[in-house]
């Protein structure tokens, strides 16, 4: 996928080497259920080959009308979610601070309660009819993205005796290699659980956890209808090929 | 001050936690009427080129239990060593075959299973070819960062002698943890431990 007025084909360069420890470490103690699921022993790094520099890619078609709108996409006809209702939106860039368009993302989110829509939720916090918690889109040209939702509530979860999740949205970026695919989260601005999380205190620079936290961005609220947070989210860049050695034949 | 560069860090990776399904595949939790089906749920349909195989197995936490709340997602190379990718530009690769796949555990068992073909060769970047491989990408509850790795075929012991990735892995011991066991059909046994003296070769692509 090419940047826009960016005249040069597919993208076929090397991704740059993945900062570690920029992202949360395998073993997060805190994270009580990291301790018997992180991998202990050096992960073995190499160059990127087309396995890696090659990636899935799709296209409008799978998109339903509503799939970015979670206040309606799970509806009843005349009905809407619950909740403080929330526009996010932001643009998909990669770290030469280039648009990514065409990449698909998938959110998905508890409730206004803070429950979730899965058989493994046990929180008290009732479900919502009219709320099932996920959709997706796909970025546009300019690597732009939105999404209509409600804000999801705080909820417990069973780490510590009383540890709470600061409200968020999972989100899941493909880009055009496999090696970009990532998950992650988006908290909001102004959260006061965000510096009691045991999940986000497992990354250890605090401008790692700034760059997580959408703030309100009053410009693109709408006015009698929603407020609105920007999420901006940065995917792996790749090298250039431009001044690459090109070896006979190749 | 010199001026600064015009680059960005990657977005840190938050856990895909317990509920990653809702998001990823939401019709295996009984979400109806949202997509009509999961994404990824089909690799292949009847003109799908190339000998089909199933590649099954577990993924096992540090004392021995197997992850039912994992979501694995697969991409491999088409029959003739192909990506169906923009970014390959060696040929086209099976209109029918999709590349990509995506499976969660078996929610009592922690069983995955993928319904796919046998990948064809693809280069190394030195021109050489790499045994048939597909790269795999684990995430669950408690894993931080998405996990990559990948599986190659038991009965490849040829070409896996001369892949250029295994070759640069120094503990050889560990060569096995990335290779998938034939059946007498076509499925291959592949366990994923994510610790332990069986763990996992994972890299850092």
């Amino acid at each position: 996928m090419s940047a826009p007025g960016d005249n040069k084909g597919p993208e076929t360069g090397a991704f740059l080497p993945r900062d570690r420890l920029w992202h949360p470490p395998a073993l997060t103690p805190r994270y009580k259920t990291s301790v018997l699921r992180s991998p202990q022993r050096a992960p073995v790094s190499f160059s990127n080959t087309i396995s890696e520099i090659a990636g899935p890619a799709f296209g409008h078609a799978v998109l339903g009308e509503l799939d970015n709108d979670l206040i309606f996409n799970f509806a009843r006809p005349g009905e809407a979610a619950i909740g403080e209702r929330l526009l996010v939106h932001g643009r998909v860039l990669d770290e030469s601070n280039r648009p990514v368009p065409g990449v698909l993302i998938e959110f998905w989110q508890a409730n206004a309660a803070g429950r979730y829509r899965h058989k493994k939720d046990g929180y008290l916090g009732p479900l919502d009819p009219n709320f099932a918690g996920c959709g997706r889109t796909i970025s546009a040209d300019d690597g732009s993205y939105w999404l209509r939702t409600i804000k999801p509530g705080p909820y417990p979860w069973p780490n510590g005796v009383n540890d709470w999740r600061p409200s968020h949205i999972h989100f899941s970026i493909f880009g055009s290699g496999f090696a970009q695919r990532l998950i992650t989260q988006m908290y909001f601005e102004g959260d006061p659980l965000i510096r009691l999380d045991a999940i986000l205190r497992g990354i250890a620079d605090p401008a790692a956890i700034e760059q997580l936290t959408a703030p309100l961005d009053m410009t693109a609220s709408v006015p009698m209808d929603s407020l609105a947070y920007k999420f901006d989210i940065v995917l792996r860049g790749r090298r250039s090929t431009r001044f690459e050695n090109r070896l006979e034949g190749n | 001050m010199p001026q600064p560069l015009d680059t960005l860090r990657e977005t840190p990776s938050q856990t895909a936690g317990p509920f990653v399904h809702i998001g990823l595949m939401p019709n295996f939790l009984g979400i109806a009427g949202l997509y009509a089906a999961d994404l990824g749920n089909r690799l292949c349909n009847d003109k799908t080129k190339g000998e089909r195989i199933a590649i099954e197995g577990q993924v096992f936490d540090g004392i021995g239990e197997p992850l039912r709340d994992c979501v694995i997602e697969l991409w491999q190379a088409d029959a003739a060593g192909l990506y169906a990718s923009a970014s390959e530009t060696r040929g086209v690769a099976d209109a029918n075959f999709a590349g990509w796949a995506r499976t969660a555990a078996d929610p009592q068992t922690g069983l995955f299973r993928f319904e796919t073909i046998k990948p064809g060769r693809v280069p190394f970047p030195d021109g050489r070819l790499q045994a048939p491989h597909v790269s795999l990408w684990i995430v669950a509850r408690g894993i931080n960062l998405g996990l990559n790795t990948r599986m190659y075929f038991s009965d490849e012991t040829e070409a896996n002698a001369a892949d250029p990735i295994l070759a640069r892995i120094e503990h050889k011991t560990r060569l096995p943890t990335l290779v998938g066991q034939r059946d007498g059909g076509g499925t291959y046994r592949f366990n994923i431990h994510l610790q332990g003296a069986d763990e996992t070769v994972f890299f850092d692509i």
